[in-house]
Order: C-alpha cells, then structure tokens, then sequence
C-alpha cells in the first residue's frame, strides 16, 4: 500500500514509534506517489544527497507544481523576513553562516561553547534542586524545555522573562513544519505569517537596543558585526536571530526528552551513565543516531533532473530526507534498532552532513551531555510513569510533549 | 581442517616491516587485529617511535605544537620488537632475510616495505650545510626550523612553492617574519594544481605578505666566515639577505637500499600490484614482499591503469590497511587497494583539498564559488571526463565530485549545481607545466606507460 505510508507517517497515531514505517519506506528507497515528494530514506543516499551541489535548499527552486504537504508555499511573499540561512544556497548561504559564526565557533571564537558549561551547569543544578514533588515531575516542562531557553536567551542577549512572549511565535512557527491535517491551510499560512512577523518586530527592537549598548552577547555582535564580510542587512540579522531562537531550543529540548525516556527504558544504560559520567559523550551521538529530534529534512530540490538509485527525480521536485530512517538502516549500522552508546562506528545523520550540518551541534551536544549525566546523577531510582509518553504533533521536530516521571529523591 | 601455511604464519610466522612510520604502524597494527601471533619486528632508521608528519609544516612552526609532540596514537598494543634508529642495508630475496646497518640479518616468512621518501636535500652539499639551511621531513628537521623561526630571522628564504614550502610561507607570514619564496615555475602548486589555480594560490601569497618571485631560480647559497647562511643568489642575477633558507624542493623515495636486491625499486618508488605486492625487477609480483604508503607505486583502474605514487597521508593508511589485510589472505580474499588519491593543505588561513589526479588534467572548470573570493570548487578534466577536483574552503561538496570521479562522469559537468558564477560556464585550459621539466613536486606521479609517451621507444629488455 504505497500511497498510504507518507500520510502514516504524517500522522500523530505513528508519533510515538516511525521506525517501524522507515523500515517499510526503505523497501523503496526512492519513494514517490505520484504526486507528493520524492522520499529519500536510505542511508548512503542521503549522505550523498546532503553533499550533492545539485540540490537547492531555497524554496524558490521548487516548481510550482511540486505536490508537498509541507510546503510553504510563496514564501518570499508571505513571509515578513526574508529566508534564513538554512532555506538558502551558497553564496548567501555560506555568507550569513560565516558571518553568524564569527561571535560563536572556531577559528574567530574558538572557546564560545565551551565557556558556556559553568553557565549550563549551573542551570541544569537550578533547575533539579526545584523539581519539587519527585513523585509526579513533568521532564519536559520543569527541565528539558527550560534548559535550552534560558541558555539560548543568555546567548544571544534576549531577555528569559520575555520567553512567554516569544514561546508562542516560536511553537507556532516550528508548527508550521508540520502539516496539521485538520487545520485550514490558508489560516495556518495567516498565523506562520503573522508569528514570523512579531517575532521579527520583538527581536527588531530588542537588536535597536543592542547598536546602542552593545554587550557580549551574540545579537550585540551580530548587530556590530565586523570581519571581511560586509555586515549584515537588517532583515538578514531578523531572520538570522530569529532562526538560533527557534533552533536553539525547538531541538534541543527533544534530544534531552528522548534521551531520558531512552535512558528510562534501557536502565542499564542510565546505570553506566551514573557510574561513568564520561559516557554521556558518546551516548548523545548515540541517541542523536537513535533518536534523532530533526527526524526529516523537507526542504530539498534539485536544480536538474538528478538520477538517485535509478530513479529520475525531476528538476523542481520536492524531495524529503528522511535523516532517522538512514540512522536505522541496516545497510550502514548493525543492530540498527539497538540502542548501543558503546558503538564505535556512529558516523550518523542526527546532525544533517554537508553545508547546512546542525549550526548549533556543538552547543546542543554539550546541553545533551550536561543535562543527561547530570539527571542520571542526580535522581534516584528514576522510573517512567508512562510509556510511550504523548508526543508533539510535529512529525519533523519530533518529541515527547510531557515526559511523566517519578523517582525516590533528588541526591546533591 | 588442515592447518594451512597461511595458518601457520598466522600462528608463529615472521613478518618484518621496514619503515616505521605512518604507513608501517598502521600496517603492523591491522595485522595483530587480524589475529596474527606470530613475530613482528618494525625497522625504523628514525629514533623516534612512529611520529605524525602534517604537524611539523602547520602548528609545530607556529610554535603551537613541538616537534616531538606528534607521535601517532597508537590504537592497541602491537607487541613488536622494535629495530629503531637503525637502517635497513639490504635485501636478500632468496634467503629472506633483511639486512639492517648493524651487520644483522632479520629473517622474515612476510615482508612489508613502508620507507617513504626524504626531503630532496640542496644540490649542493657544502652549501646545504650551511647553518641556517633547512629540509623539512623529519621532526629534527621541524624542530630546527621552528626554533630558527622563533629566533626572529631577518629575512627566511623558501625555495620552491609546493605544498610545503607554502605551508611554511605562510607559517613565517602568521609568525610575522619577513619570507620570499622563489619559485622555478609560474606560481605556487602548479606542479599539482596546474596554472589557473596556481594564480590564485601566488595572489594568495602577495596578498598575506610573502615576497613570492615565480620564473626564478636559486643557483648559490652563500655563507658568512662562520658557516651561516646569509644570502641567496637568484637566476635572474639578483642576490638576497636571508638568514634562514628552507629547501623545498619535493621528495626522494627511500628505495637505495634495495639496489641489487632485484626488487623492482628505482628513484620513482617501488613498483607493486593493486594488492600491494611488490614486483621484481623482472616485472613478476612476488608473494612475500609488501609496498605501503609514500614509497610505492601502484597502477590503479580509475587512472587508465598509471601506476601512481601518492605523498599522501590518507593513501599511506589505507594502503597499509590493505597491505596488511593481503598479507594475511589467500589469494581470493585479498583485496585491491583503490583508494581515489586524496589531500588537504591549509595555508594563509585557507583549507585546500583535493580529491583524484587533477595533474592528469588538462581542462579546469570553476564549479561553485569564484576564484576571486578564494573559495571555489574547481574540477579537472581529462580527455572528456572528470578526474580530479580541488576546493579552496569549500571542502564539504568534495565528496561529490569524489563521486563523480569513481563513476568517471563526463566532463564538463553537464548539470548546474548551486554557486555556479559567470565564469564557471565553461571549461579553460588547466595550465599544467611541461611534465618532463621537473618541479617541485606535485604530492602525486604518474609513472606508467602513456601511448603519447615516446620515451617508451627506448625501451631495451634488462640484460639477464
Ligand atoms: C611537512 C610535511 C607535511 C605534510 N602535510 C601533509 C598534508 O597536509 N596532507 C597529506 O595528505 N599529507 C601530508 N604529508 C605527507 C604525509 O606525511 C606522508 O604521506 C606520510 O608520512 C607517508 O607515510 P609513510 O609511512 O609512507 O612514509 P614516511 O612517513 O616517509 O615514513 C617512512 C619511514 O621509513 C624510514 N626509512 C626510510 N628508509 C629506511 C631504511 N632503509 N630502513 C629503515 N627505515 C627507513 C624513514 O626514515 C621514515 O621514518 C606531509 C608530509 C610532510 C613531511
């Protein structure tokens, strides 16, 4: 049944376990049926994929025809800021990215992230010592979500106390990845429009203050902006801060939630971990392998008719990686479905490969890393009050909507 | 079963490996992780246990590593018996036996050759003496230059403008010393890169402050009355103040050793098959020797069957890997080692790469990006297909043109891809130099028969 396997995935009943659906879409490894997207879902091919320079990430190389049940469509119009660097090709692409760097990575900041674990180490203690009542705690609202917001609002200067005001424009616009089959397109299109336009308007106001009193903090440096690059429009810089708000936390708070509810269910693991806080390094590349919180990538369309495992995908088409089904495939992992922290050939695709790889993995890495050793530390006897637990709607930025907890106590 | 001869020297055989280096550890490592038990003896003229060479043109002159802070992680316990500081004289193929400088002889039932190549020394001996006047291959070597650079020379001299020598170009640029570099050729790389590239390479040079002087030769190193270099005289009648001259000229194979032996090993390595087994003089593969890494040169199907030798980090680890591996195989388990050549350099803040033979190009397209930005992909052309790239910052597409080059793709690219430019719409002439002129090395040779190759005229059969 062909026809029925993408709207599966699509739909909310198959949240809480895709894999078994990866595993049938991999029987055709370029899927398409007739009208919707070309579905990639095999390991090798979406490696090469993510390196192949006849692949567009912007929008406006899709053909209007292109049948997606994610696509934005005309976006340039609708939209009130202008693409970020992940929908853009080089050399805007490689431009903004560069520029946005400079005050976070290697070669000109080469200390940024690691500078930041006394801060996130002090976070993740706050927000354990509160976690109150330990026989009922919600993992994804007392920790995994708070976490990766007050550390993004610390990096890039915005203030924690607005986060209620931009928790809404940021969920409606991680949404709009999704297809919500019961809403109405056109009002779904309204409200991506008008969050992506506050959002821009709040952080517009917050970057003005920045010019005038700049401090360490990214949006200052972004907003000053020196290095060979000319600086960046005001537009770019909106929708540049508006993309590390969103994905520094829409993701991060999914891989610290899957990885305690993995933790949860293989005990002996979570055992070793508390023994052996080192392990958390590459126990994280494990479960971004495992467990991946960017399970699709939807936005990908070839410049050319391009040839993939003797299927001609045509010029403009829509095409999916399906990044968690390459983790799974047997062709590149053994015991693909087991989840093994001790695996030493985990070169995975939880990041995404080529230009656009995760611009912010060193950070989500070292939050993944602090927050579960620490958790495993920390709580005793730690159990899982409900299994699976409810998940988002969102089949892209897939995880946990609460993750229901219990343990014995809270050790220092 | 039957216990086999290949279990026998699984169990208690002899295998020497001479050249204790990249390729030679990680041959020796492969074996014991294929369950080889028998003895291992590694035979090093080197001091030093088994030291990493990048470093010694990268960090280890900008004094962010030292020179004996490089030695390879080794991935378990080998259990060798390790012959260092002590050279390999001889071979004795009859007999099995190599010959080492102490006057022993080493028996050995398997034998894996791995002795690289050594820096191509000044032509002249007593100028290349001088004080002042480096190589740079080894660890003494880099830890000499680095403390010569830390001395704060008035002026250093690079001959030649391969990879290394711009590497140490622009070390002495980050360092804040004053550096020419004199180049036979039209510009830096060309010997590797060809002559479109090369010009974007000597701007790269004139833009970061290296006095670069191409078309020019060095014909005189001249020393004070204490044996220290102090000037340079150059073909074009000029004469330059130098107080330290770094002499890169490309490499040597280390293959004198085997003279007599009936190995076939000469000045352009030692000649072996797909499997890495050596062939004799004769022309006839032998079982028991192996070839790994700098020193061999192997014929490979992507390249039209040339043999190729690769100066190549990641060509000696795989090499030994399958060297390795067919040591310790029957005949229908070995393994060809098809390693599509690969090479990274960073220099003057800008990571290059190259993937397959560009030197065998002739036509070059500028794929992606532009070259004025110093950040481009550009692919290389031969006789209708694509047969090598290279990219200046621009690394993570490399993996497709690598993909290209397997699948021996037409050329030029039929397809557009994202970052084409203006001038990126059509192939130019790569611009390589007169390949019988020798330069400074170009890290891959092409050393196999060429129907347009007219020397092979010549040929006299050996006189046995
Ligand atoms: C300064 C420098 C920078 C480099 N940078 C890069 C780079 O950026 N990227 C890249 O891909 N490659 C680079 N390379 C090349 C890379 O280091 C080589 O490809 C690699 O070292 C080859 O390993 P090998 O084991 O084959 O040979 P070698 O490393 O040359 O080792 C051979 C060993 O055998 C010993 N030996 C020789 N003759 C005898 C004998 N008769 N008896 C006993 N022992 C003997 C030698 O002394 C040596 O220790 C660089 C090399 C240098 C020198």
């Amino acid at each position: 049944m062909a026809h029925g396997i993408l709207s599966q995935i699509l739909d909310y009943s198959s949240r809480a376990n895709p894999y078994p659906l990866y595993e049938e879409l991999r029987k055709t490894p370029v899927f398409h049926d007739g009208t919707g997207p070309y579905v990639i879902s095999t390991y090798y091919d979406i490696q090469s994929l993510l390196h192949d320079p006849r692949l567009s990430s912007d929008a406006r190389n899709l053909a209007a025809t292109a049948g997606d049940p994610l696509a934005e469509g005309g976006e340039a119009e609708e939209t009130a800021l202008p693409p970020s660097f992940l929908k853009l090709d080089p050399p805007e692409h490689d431009r903004l990215r560069r520029m946005t760097n400079r005050p976070f990575g290697p070669p000109h900041s080469p200390h940024r992230v690691d500078g930041m674990r006394g801060g996130l180490k002090d976070i993740v203690t706050g927000l354990i010592d509160n976690l109150g009542d330990t026989e009922n705690i919600d993992l994804v609202d007392q920790f995994a979500y708070p976490f990766p917001v007050t550390m993004i609002c610390q990096l890039l200067g915005v203030p924690r106390e607005d986060e209620p005001k931009f928790h809404v424009w940021a969920d409606t616009l991680a949404a709009s990845l999704d297809p919500d089959p019961d809403a109405d397109p056109a009002e779904r299109q309204r409200k991506t429009h008008d969050s992506r336009m506050e959002l821009g308007m709040y952080l517009a106001g917050l970057i003005e203050q920045r010019r005038k009193d700049p401090g360490e903090d990214m949006l200052s440096q972004l907003a000053v902006g020196h290095g060979p690059d000319e600086s960046m429009s005001t537009m770019e810089l909106l929708s540049t801060a508006a993309l590390l708000l969103i994905a520094g936390h829409e993701t991060t708070v999914n891989l610290i939630t899957n990885g305690m509810l993995t933790l949860l269910r293989n005990p002996d693991v979570l055992a070793q971990l508390r023994q052996e806080p080192g392990l958390a390094v590459p126990l994280v590349e494990e479960l971004l392998r495992f467990e991946p919180p960017v399970q699709l990538l939807p936005q990908r369309t070839p410049l050319v008719d391009i040839e993939v495992g003797g299927v001609t995908i045509p010029k403009g088409s829509s095409m999916w990686l399906i990044l968690a089904s390459g983790n799974r495939d047997p062709d590149r992992f053994e015991n693909p479905d087991r989840f093994d922290p001790y695996r030493k050939d985990i070169q995975h695709l939880g990041l995404g490969s080529g230009i656009h790889s995760c611009f912010g993995a060193p950070l989500a890495r070292l939050e993944a890393q602090l927050a579960l050793s620490e958790l495993a530390r920390r709580l005793e006897n730690p159990r899982l009050l409900e299994d699976p637990p409810p998940y988002r709607q969102n089949a892209v930025l897939r995880g946990p909507r609460h993750l229901r907890i219990a343990c014995d106590g809270v050790r220092d | 079963m039957a216990d086999t001869a290949l279990d026998q020297l699984k169990r208690s055989g002899r295998i020497v490996v001479v050249g204790a280096s990249l390729a030679g550890l990680r041959a020796a490592e492969v074996m014991r992780e294929k369950g080889f038990a028998g003895s291992l003896t590694l035979v090093g003229d080197e001091r030093h246990e088994p030291y990493d060479r990048p470093p010694l043109s990268k960090q280890v002159l900008l004094g962010k590593a030292e020179a004996d802070g490089t030695l390879l992680p080794r991935r378990l316990d080998i259990d060798a018996e390790w012959r260092l500081g002590v050279a390999a004289t001889g071979l004795d193929m009859a007999a099995r036996t190599v010959k080492l400088a102490d006057g022993e002889e080493v028996p050995y039932d398997r034998l894996l050759i791995a002795t690289g190549v050594r820096a191509r020394p000044w032509p002249n001996e007593a100028e290349g003496e001088l004080d002042g006047v480096f190589t740079l291959r080894t660890r003494e070597d880099g830890a000499g230059l680095a403390r010569a650079l830390a001395a704060g020379p008035r002026r250093v001299l690079v001959i030649g403008a391969g990879f290394t020598g711009s590497e140490i170009a622009s070390a002495c640029r980050e360092r804040g010393l004053e550096v020419t570099v004199a180049e036979r050729g039209d510009g830096p790389l060309v010997g590797a890169l060809g002559g479109v590239i090369g010009a974007v390479a000597a701007e790269l040079h004139r833009e970061n402050g290296v006095d670069l002087r191409t078309g020019i030769m060095v014909t005189a190193l001249e020393g004070d009355s204490t044996g220290r270099v102090r000037a340079a005289h150059l073909s074009d009648g000029t004469t330059l103040e130098c107080d330290v001259v770094v002499v890169s000229l490309g490499a040597q194979r280390n293959t004198e050793w085997l003279t007599g032996s009936g190995l076939g090993a000469g000045p352009r390595g030692i000649a072996c098959d797909a499997g890495c087994r050596a062939f004799d003089l004769r022309g006839i593969v032998t079982d028991d020797i192996y070839v790994a890494g700098d020193v061999a040169r192997s014929p490979h199907a992507l390249f039209g069957y040339q043999f190729l030798s690769l100066e190549h980090w990641g060509n000696a680890v795989a090499q030994a890997e399958t060297a390795a591996h067919n040591m310790l195989s029957e005949g229908t388990d070995r393994r060809p080692h098809l390693w599509v050549p690969a090479f990274w350099s960073s220099q003057f803040g800008v990571n290059i790469k190259s993937v397959g033979v560009p030197s065998m190009g002739s036509e070059i397209m500028i794929t992606q990006g532009s070259r004025s930005e110093r950040r481009f992909t550009a692919v290389y052309g031969y006789q209708g297909r694509v047969i090598g790239a290279v990219t200046f910052d621009n690394g993570r597409w490399l993996q497709f043109y690598e993909k290209q080059i397997e699948a021996c793709a037409p050329f030029p690219p039929p397809f557009t891809t994202v970052d084409r430019r203006p001038d990126g719409q059509r192939p130019i002439p790569a611009d390589f130099p007169d390949p019988s002129l020798p330069t400074h090395g170009p890290t891959i040779t092409l050393s196999g028969y060429s129907p347009a190759d007219r020397r092979i005229a010549t040929f006299t059969p050996a006189g046995h």
